[in-house]
């Protein structure tokens, strides 16, 4: 009886152990960047493993508000994510209702032909959109990136609402038709509320693709007034020994955010992600 | 409601995605096979012409260094290696994580992390991290384990292990968040039944566990072996564009280098649609063979 007892508090301890190792390793990266931003500028590279460094300031933090364009940046990128957030939102909210509900030419082409661009390498559609943009003359605008940001986002946001739709059953709205409703009101009075979880996740996913990307705006947006947060923070990191407590500090504002906003709707993001998937 | 009422309906929810996806993804999509069979480049921007599939021909055989098919045979490691580590580490944590256990909620969302950060931070952080004097990693071997430091950017081989180490860093959390999704959702009956037969908790894992959580994982598998194929920011961003001297390019940085750093446009773009054709095959392929078994199970 002992003996098992003893085994079960030996598991448990190794659980734990193998745990915290792994929590350690994931949550080290996001340590070493508050060091860097805690750095005073004479001690930037430093060799010594302190989470918080001798002599630690928030003067990267300071000179980053004040020296620096960072508030333009953060003004961009927030401008930039929210368009493509509403368009793609709206969007896959519509569509991936049609698409979910009711037959029509085209849909079987038009569903797998959104599931095969996952498949595109980034250059499949950057280079031609790029190409398309220089023609246009929208190299170096807003609308261009709201454009190429919108075509990476879209299809993945109509089928996870689409696989959202699937599972509310259909008797619903048709009890709101019998009460009354045409088939507007029955979709955004009935539908559409009890679609919000999906709403969300499409909502998140498309924020953080405009919010993250570095590779694409680094081809659109050459000029530095129109640059966002990811452009920005390259450019600290690119010449490391002056500015590497910027990039820490700068790092450290920009994923707040997004890593709470993330951890908090992680759970629906799952089973929105699975269900998109695994539901045809 | 009458029919013609009935296909407005469909045709103002459907007409608006559809109009944006024909401008921004079906049309540049026709428009990159066009460039594909074309010269047009830096110097052909304007009055490029159509040479038939002389660009096709140059990406199987132009001796570029280093060529396709050793760069091809990098995105099969890199993605097999990815993948592999993603998936076992995330089910064995999902597994630990699967037990009454005090601090649960704290592990699983720390995590998390990994997956949440930005990846472009991820990626020009572990670079930090990898350079040779001032990188923690470094610090770690010299001081504390007495190795010798490691010039993790300087030299092909260990560059192209720096990218798979901060690619294996940053995709475990979602493979361990599908298979806790897929753990909790096995009825806790069947555990219980194992236990009365006096299943070992070897069998019980081979037996119910893995039969159970399967039909998630497989779907999570496709789509991470699709996304680890063409994820190019990693890759780009912890090496450098490549460095040193294009020795730790996947296909997707490969193509990438040559639209818009060497500006071979018509040479990209039947590259993009090499690395699509390869991937779609082997997805198609994937998802029967999987379907297959799934069927016999």
């Amino acid at each position: 009886m002992t003996s098992s007892k003893n085994k079960k508090i030996i598991l448990r301890i190794l659980t734990h152990l193998v745990l915290v190792i792994f929590t350690l390793i994931a949550i080290y990266p996001v340590l070493q960047v508050v060091t860097i931003s805690l750095r005073p500028s004479d001690k930037l590279l430093s060799t010594s493993l302190e989470i918080i460094p001798q002599n630690a300031t928030l003067k990267s933090y300071v000179s980053l508000f004040t020296d620096q364009p960072f508030l333009l940046w953060v003004r961009n990128s927030a401008l930039i994510s929210l368009t493509v957030t509403l368009t793609g939102v709206a969007l896959a909210a519509m569509s991936g209702y049609a698409f979910s509900r009711f037959n029509f030419i085209g849909k079987k082409v038009g569903l797998l032909g959104l599931l095969v661009t996952q498949m595109f390498p980034a250059t499949m559609l950057l280079l031609p959109l790029y190409l398309m943009l220089i023609y246009l003359g929208l190299i170096n605008s807003y609308l261009g990136i709201i454009i190429t940001y919108s075509a990476t986002a879209l299809p993945f946001c109509i089928w996870t609402m689409k696989g959202y739709y699937d599972t509310i059953p259909i008797s619903l709205e048709e009890a709101a038709r019998i009460d009354g409703c045409n088939q507007f009101q029955a979709f955004y009075k009935v539908i559409l509320p009890l679609a919000s979880p999906a709403l969300v996740i499409t909502g998140l996913f498309s924020f953080m693709t405009a919010w993250s990307e570095y590779i694409v705006a680094a081809q659109i947006l050459q000029d530095t007034q129109l640059w966002t947060l990811p452009l920005g923070l390259k450019s600290f990191e690119a010449n490391m020994s002056t500015e590497w407590g910027l990039y820490g500090a700068a790092s450290l504002i920009v994923m707040i955010p997004v890593v709470a906003l993330f951890i908090i709707l992680s759970k629906w993001l799952v089973s929105g992600l699975t269900l998109g998937s695994v539901k045809g | 409601m009458n029919r013609f009422y009935k296909n407005i309906f469909i045709f103002t929810f459907v007409a608006p995605a559809f109009l944006v996806l024909i401008g921004v993804v079906f049309y540049p999509f026709i428009y990159n096979v066009v460039i594909s069979f074309s010269n047009m480049n830096l110097r052909h921007i304007q009055d490029w012409q159509m040479v038939g599939p002389v660009q096709y021909v140059k990406v199987f055989t132009e001796p570029t260094e280093p060529n396709f098919y050793v760069i091809f045979l990098k995105t099969i490691i890199w993605t097999f290696v990815n993948v592999f580590f993603h998936v076992v580490l995330g089910v064995i944590l999902a597994l630990l994580l699967n037990q009454k256990i005090k601090g649960k909620g704290i592990y699983r969302t720390l995590l998390i992390l990994p997956w949440a950060i930005p990846q472009y931070i991820v990626a020009l952080t572990w670079r930090g991290m990898f350079n040779y004097e001032y990188g923690s990693i470094n610090i770690v071997l010299t001081k504390y384990l007495h190795l010798p430091a490691v010039e993790w950017l300087k030299n092909p081989t260990e560059a192209f292990l720096a990218c798979i180490l901060t690619n294996i860093w940053l995709g475990f959390p979602f493979m361990m968040v599908v298979a806790l999704g897929a753990l909790q959702s096995i009825p806790h009956e069947l555990y219980e039944a194992a236990d009365i037969d006096g299943a070992s908790w070897y069998h019980k894992l081979k037996n119910i566990t893995f039969p159970l959580i399967k039909p998630v994982m497989i779907p999570a598998i496709t789509l991470g072996i699709v996304w680890t194929f063409n994820s190019l920011n990693i890759v780009w961003l912890v090496s450098n564009g490549g460095e040193p001297s294009d020795n730790t390019h996947i296909l997707v940085s490969f193509v990438y280098k040559a639209a818009f750093n060497l500006y071979r446009y018509g040479y990209a773009a039947a590259l993009s649609i090499v690395i699509f054709v390869i991937l779609l095959i082997f997805s198609l392929s994937f998802m029967k063979k999987t379907k297959a078994t799934e069927a016999a199970y």
